[in-house]
């Protein structure tokens, strides 16, 4: 080959390149793949593994269970060895599942239109208020302080250079976001998740009614994609935009990477909507096919005037969230979600039936509940540690007035025997306190 | 032959066992959602949709994907696996530190091979894309000017850039200035002096750039941002043209987001999840996002959030973990030599295919390219034909296309990356279907015109697609 190109040597392709700055060699080992797989396995040697404990951690990535079906499916090389469906007529697989993902993800949203999937929970947020703003052309935006606490994190990084106005509205005695203080003049939108980060159901319909009076956009995020199987769609409840983490949806936990960014909208804001976007088309013969759609709003044809500037997706998990819903289906979907209430309900009342402990909030909750506790939580939390239970999230870490509280979350993969045992653990270490 | 999941549903059926639930139900103080409308349909129902979608795919596993700035080259499988095992995929972002040690080594030691091979001081993994590493990297730069007490607003785009590098700028709140190509295909040196100013922030650069062409004058580019003010950000969806070679920390550049889907081999996934790490010398890592992964004098391996000059998050947690697995693994795989060795290949198998295709296709600048390489489908206007009309017609041949219309700066482009992993045979039958097409567009141009003719569907009207848009069942 280096012949035909006359030339002696594969240097030569690379006379281009500055003499004076040329690399270093690597000092990077070469392993063989039997070396390969024993160095991995003794880095996962030194993890403890979620299948090591009783976890009750949840917090914006939760621990279901994934039916065996779905990795054999997900793990087609069809599917993972392809791009980006720019030759439709060659990538219709990839083009029908993201249609309907999509599909799937209006009906249980509620919404007219839904993209083909963003990064993660926190960007779609962070995406769906800077789209808010585009569209309104206000520079206030709020959302609540009980939104999780990276997702706000996030929302602040994107919004910093913008000129906006980010104001966080506080929590009330009982957990759930205090609408008064949503302030009175032009607002671009209010950002709720329901549930919120404590776990607690916000007053959905009532914020969406009172931003919309002041002529804002309605967010409604989640981080729990479950609670979508139990609670009322947020298209029912007024939401404008839907963004949220699909993670639960047949994604592992993996260490919080990758997930799923769900993102949708009305049918009016379609034009605004940041991402990719599948429509059904015909082809020459009249076939039903799938193709990209709405390009005109994408960064490769518009540059600096996108909507956004993503350009991929997270097609891969989307998929994943697809065949989970097909496998779970109308009923599964719901069963599961119903079984992930009434577990998380049968602890919290086990717990707060514990002498010195209370449940932080009044509110109703879905799956996940903040405990405070009569003392340092790193001591319970230890102490479940040594008993292989992971007991939960110390909020301090995000919430700094939160010192005796922990985050607890149930899921329908925990046994009623492991509720109890968690149960007498706590009651055990509590008796020991004093 | 294409009924969706949702039509093929039957009330009743379902596809999975669920177990009972044991506990007491608890009262609930809410209208249960009665209806969703997912589908209903048996395990073997699922499975057989799902696999004969998935047949509807061309991918790398059955064949060549030339796909310009793309990267398609072959995901070893091991890596796969390694990402599936449940010490890595079954961890929870907020388990304890010490249960996680061997991720955070993990991460620890990627972070340090992807600092050599770039020249870097450290890196990020929290950027989920190429794009999202754009726009932490710009504002990495911002935070690092504000503390300069600058006023620095404008960020400097090649025409022939990616366009995700105006998007994120205008995403970071900064405006957005073109710089001109030369007749070279490189940077127009004259015209970035014009436009080089005490409010330019930063030059975004992809070296080698969309054409495949390596600048030349990449250190006088950067003494002239330098010296001016400016910082410069290195784009690295093409650092498989290079690596090895040259680093970008040696050529003057400050920031670099690496593409660990391209040149790392972690797979595309249809589209996503990628990762898009971002890398920075000594002067902009206190701005990087939190957390950092940090090794403490005992070894012991933490998670740094007390970083008071930090941007904060661009995401939740510690970015696509996964995705880092399979990169680390991919790296360890070819070794120091090997990853030279994959970029010498990229650019022989490169410049070999350019070297058949020549005299058949317009090349507008004729060069030595490194991994990719751009033709132009322009004297094909004469019979009436688009380059959308070769790309159609090279997938009757059982080709991918490659990437169309792009770079924008050349008309009818077709931008090809062959890639390492791809033998001589591949290549030489690519070159002879894309010469047999340039044969087909004299002499029978309907052929082009009306392709594909044996896909599993044929040429779609988007057209008509974008009018009557039906975007859910």
């Amino acid at each position: 080959m280096l012949a035909s190109l006359g030339m002696s040597s594969v240097e030569e392709l690379f006379s281009d390149i500055p003499r004076e700055a040329r690399s270093p060699a690597f000092q990077i080992p070469r392993l063989s793949e039997p070396e390969l797989e024993a160095h991995l396995l003794s880095l996962g040697k030194k993890n403890r593994d979620l299948s090591q404990f009783q976890s009750f951690l949840g917090g914006g990535i939760y621990q279901h269970f994934i039916p065996h079906a779905l990795e054999h499916l997900a793990g087609r090389a069809e599917f993972y060895t392809a791009y980006t469906p720019y030759q439709a007529e060659v990538s219709q697989g990839t083009l029908q599942a993201i249609f309907e993902y999509q599909t799937a993800i209006c009906r249980l949203t509620g919404m007219d239109v839904a993209n083909a999937s963003m990064y993660d929970g926190a960007s779609a947020v962070a995406e769906a208020a800077l789209m808010a703003q585009a569209i309104g052309g206000k520079r206030t935006l709020t959302f609540s302080s009980a939104l999780h606490p990276q997702y706000k994190r996030t929302l602040r990084t994107y919004a910093q250079h913008l000129n906006l106005d980010l104001v966080e509205l506080p929590w009330r005695e009982n957990g759930e976001t205090d609408l008064e203080a949503l302030p009175r003049g032009d607002v671009s939108c209010l950002i709720l998740q329901n549930p919120n980060y404590f776990g607690v159901l916000e007053p959905v319909k009532m914020g969406a009614d009172l931003i919309h009076e002041r002529g804002g956009l309605f967010i409604y995020s989640f981080s729990e994609a479950l609670s979508l199987g139990m609670l009322p769609s947020p298209g029912s409840l007024g939401a404008d935009i839907v963004a949220g983490e699909g993670q639960s949806l047949g994604i592992p936990p993996s260490l919080g990477g990758p997930g799923l960014g769900i993102f949708a909208t009305k049918e009016q804001f379609m034009r605004r909507m940041p991402g990719r976007i599948i429509g059904e088309a015909r082809d020459s013969e009249g076939k039903r096919a799938f193709v990209m759609v709405l390009q005109t709003r994408e960064q490769h044809i518009r540059r600096e005037k996108a909507t956004s500037n993503i350009c991929s997706n997270q097609a891969l998990c989307a998929l994943r969230a697809l065949i989970y819903l097909s496998l779970m289906g109308e009923k599964g979907f719901r069963t599961v979600a119903q079984q992930c209430y009434h577990k998380a309900h049968y602890l919290a009342r086990a717990l707060a039936e514990i002498p010195n402990l209370s449940l932080r909030f009044r509110g109703n909750f879905f799956n996940e509940f903040v405990l405070t506790l009569p003392g340092e939580p790193q001591e319970l939390l230890d102490f479940l540690y040594r008993n292989s239970f992971l007991g939960g999230i110390p909020l301090a870490r995000y919430f700094p007035s939160l010192k005796r509280e922990i985050l607890v979350t149930v899921t329908e993969v925990h046994k009623r025997e492991e509720l109890d045992r968690f149960a007498q653990l706590v009651r055990q270490w509590q008796g020991g306190l004093k | 032959m294409s009924e969706l999941i949702f039509e093929k549903s039957q009330e009743g059926k379902i596809g999975f066992s669920l177990p009972e639930l044991d506990v007491s139900p608890s009262p609930v103080d809410f209208e249960i959602r009665k209806e969703i409308g997912l589908p209903e349909v048996s395990e073997p129902e699922v499975v057989r949709h799902f696999t004969l979608l998935s047949q509807k795919n061309y991918c790398v596993d059955t064949g060549f994907y030339p796909l310009g700035s793309c990267t398609m080259k072959y995901n070893p499988k091991v890596n796969e696996d390694l990402a599936r095992m449940r010490e890595f995929a079954l961890l929870h972002p907020e388990q304890p530190e010490e249960t996680i040690q061997g991720a955070l080594e993990l991460l620890h030691n990627l972070e340090g091979y992807l600092c050599q091979i770039t020249g870097m001081s450290r890196f990020t993994f929290q950027p989920a894309a190429g794009a999202h590493g754009e726009l932490t990297g710009l504002l990495l730069i911002r935070a690092c000017m504000e503390e300069r007490g600058e006023k620095r607003d404008i960020v400097l785009i090649p025409d022939s850039a990616h366009g995700t590098n105006p998007a994120s700028a205008t995403l970071s709140g900064c405006q957005v200035r073109e710089v001109k190509s030369d007749q070279r295909g490189g940077v127009d040196l004259q015209d970035l002096k014009s436009k080089l100013s005490s409010r330019v922030m930063a030059l975004m650069l992809t070296n080698p750039n969309t054409l495949g062409l390596f600048d030349e004058n990449i250190l006088e580019i950067a003494r002239l941002v330098h010296e001016a003010g400016g910082l410069l950000y290195y784009d690295g969806a093409n650092l498989n043209g290079i690596c090895g070679y040259v680093r970008p920390g040696d050529t003057g550049f400050d920031v670099v987001h690496l593409n660990l889907h391209k040149t790392f081999s972690a797979p595309h996934g249809g589209g996503g999840p990628g990762a898009g790490p971002v890398g920075v010398k000594e002067n902009l890592v206190p701005y990087l996002p939190l957390p950092t992964v940090e090794r403490d004098p005992e070894g012991k391996f933490y998670l740094d959030w007390e970083r008071p000059k930090s941007i904060g998050m661009m995401r939740s947690f510690l970015g696509n973990f996964l995705v880092a697995v399979k990169a680390y693994a991919y790296i360890l795989t070819m070794g120091g030599e090997g990853l030279k060795r994959m970029t010498e290949d990229a650019v022989l198998n490169a410049n070999y295919l350019l070297h058949l295709l020549k005299g058949h296709y317009e090349l507008p600048y004729e060069r030595i390219c490194k991994h990719e390489f751009v033709l132009s489908t322009r004297p094909l206007k004469e019979y009436n034909l688009k380059v959308t009309d070769v790309a159609k017609r090279l997938l009757d041949y059982g080709f991918h296309a490659p990437t169309i219309a792009f770079p924008l700066i050349v008309e009818g482009a077709l931008m090809i990356e062959p890639t390492e992993t791809e033998n001589r045979q591949t290549l030489e039958a690519f070159a002879r279907a894309l010469i047999q097409i340039e044969e087909e567009a004299k002499h029978s141009p309907e052929l082009l015109r009306e392709a594909p003719h044996n896909t599993p569907v044929r040429r779609i009207d988007e057209v008509a697609a974008n009018r009557n848009l039906i975007l859910k069942k």
